[in-house]
């Protein structure tokens, strides 16, 4: 029965040396692997979160930028059409104005020529004027140069006058 | 297979009767080596053995005393004290008081299975720190450590997702440091006891004291942390009242189970330990008791006890892990039962 009977010198050591080294363990051992562990799963499943939701950005980044693309070329589109547009309107409007011109200027010039031409013939008449004063004065002299004439012509004109006057 | 066996059990039936010259050499040899010294025998060579003398703590009638235990060698007197041979006392240090009896005196010696026990918690400690160290140096960000820290760290999780959190539920993060001392404890004084040179070889979790301190840790756990219900259980069982009055069987067989339980924990793993460190010494025995029968037999013999010793051995490693296995999860089951809730209403 000695293998049965507990030696207290035997028991005395297993109390102290058990104690110490749960001690030891349980205070330094164990909770540090424990921990480091439990760190390591939560890094992990944090890593994992980050992963997915970086994962989801990067889509919807690309997702984003197909429709800022076709944003940009709607807006591109847009922009030439309206450049063209403005482009028509700015050189119709410079022909317009170009026209309207070119018009002022022939009436300008017309007017002109108008005025140019009236007093020419105004300058024209009155010399025809002078000329014709001057080639009557000389047809009187010749045709009245005796009293006979005269008087008829007087007579004439005076019964021209009257006549004029009657109506 | 069976065969092999047949054959290989004719010369042990042979033998039986010339071997029995050697019979108490066998059992020396067996109980020495499982057995506590005060000496660290490693071998002896003809007729001059070769052991580790070991310090010699008593505290006697005439006050302590502390020496070496080469002075107890081959029965002398130190201080008069001697080993008792035979008896009730047999190998151990023992004084005669005034009527002549043999009693003992206070005996803290550091004995054999003491200090396997210092060297084993050492080996221990050292292994754990060890760990530590490399997690300390180690930030979560680099990753999972490899190799040994890896497979200590393996070990541990085993015990504390699959024994501790499964057997304990809620609060079994108060338990945790105790079980997983326990288990690691209890795994290195089995690995360490299988080594037949001296830093191992020690058998001191096949010693009774040894499982005794630990049943007993559990057996305060359990009982010290024990919830209402744990108790109402034990002293009101929910069976038919005829079961517990006027004759109160139940709640004996309750009560009794409180001790049964960590004693059974104390002598299957004092038993499994020892019975294992007995087989393999018994199996290698059968070479020195097979040297009169003959060559022919002997070498014959040998071979069988090596091919079952290294059977054996490969055995006692795989009852060293599942004992220290079997110990915490038990531990961890029956500090599970005490921690019961109220039960849920049916």
């Amino acid at each position: 029965m000695g293998l049965l009977t507990p030696d207290p010198g035997l028991l005395f050591w297993m109390v102290i040396t058990f104690g110490v080294v749960f001690f030891i363990l349980a205070k330094y051992g164990f909770p540090v692997v424990i921990k480091m562990v439990e760190d390591r799963k939560t890094y992990i499943d944090n890593s994992l979160k980050a992963a997915r939701e970086a994962n989801e950005q990067l889509a919807n980044v690309k997702l984003e930028s197909d429709k800022v693309l076709a944003q940009a070329r709607e807006e591109q589109g847009r922009i030439l059409s309206e450049a063209a547009a403005t482009r028509d309107r700015i050189v119709k409007e410079a022909q317009e104005r170009a026209r309207r011109e070119g018009q002022r200027l022939m009436d300008e010039m017309k007017k002109q020529i108008e005025t140019e031409k009236e007093s020419a013939i105004r300058d024209i008449r009155r010399q025809v004027a002078v000329l014709s004063v001057g080639i009557a004065e000389k047809i009187m002299r010749s045709k009245l140069a005796d009293e006979k004439a005269q008087t008829e012509l007087i007579d004439r004109m005076l019964d021209e006058m009257i006549e004029s006057s009657k109506q | 297979m069976i065969s092999l066996l047949l054959l290989l059990s004719i010369p042990t039936i042979l033998n039986a009767q010339e071997s029995k010259a050697a019979d108490i050499d066998v059992n020396e040899l067996v109980f020495g080596h499982i057995g506590d010294a005060y000496e660290w025998h490693i071998a002896t060579f003809g007729d001059t053995p070769v052991s580790i003398p070991l310090p010699v703590i008593v505290k006697s009638s005439t006050g302590w005393h502390v020496f070496c235990s080469s002075e107890l060698e081959d029965g002398k007197e130190y201080e008069g004290l001697y080993i008792a041979e035979g008896g009730v006392n047999d190998g151990k240090i023992v004084e005669k008081n005034a009527e002549g009896e043999e009693v003992r005196p206070f005996d803290i010696s550091i004995t054999k299975d003491v200090l396997g026990l210092f060297i084993n918690s050492a080996v221990l400690i050292v292994i754990m720190m060890a760990c530590v160290r490399w997690y300390k140096k180690h930030p979560v960000e680099q990753g999972a450590p490899r190799g040994g820290v890896g497979m200590m760290e393996a070990l541990i999780l085993m015990i504390y997702d699959d024994v501790i959190k499964g057997c304990i539920g809620e609060d079994y993060k108060r338990y945790a440091p105790y079980l997983l001392t326990a288990f690691f404890f209890v795994l290195v004084n089995n690995l360490m006891g299988l080594i037949p040179v001296f830093p191992g070889g020690a058998n001191v979790t096949g010693n009774i004291a040894i499982t005794l301190v630990l049943a007993l840790c559990t057996f305060l756990l359990t009982n010290i942390f024990g919830t209402k219900t744990y108790w109402k259980d034990i002293f009101w069982p929910d069976v038919p009242t005829w079961l517990k009055v006027p004759i109160p069987m139940m709640p004996l067989i309750e009560f009794f189970g409180i001790f049964t339980k960590p004693f059974a924990l104390m002598i299957r793993l004092f038993a499994n330990i020892m019975a294992g460190h007995a087989a393999v010494l018994s199996l290698i025995a059968i070479i020195f008791i097979t040297v009169k029968a003959g060559p022919i037999i002997n070498g014959s013999m040998t071979f069988v006890a090596v091919v079952f010793g290294i059977f054996m051995d490969a055995l006692e490693i795989l009852v060293a892990f599942i004992q220290a296995y079997v110990f915490t999860m038990l531990s961890a089951v029956f500090i599970g039962l005490s921690r019961v809730k109220e039960h849920e209403a049916k």
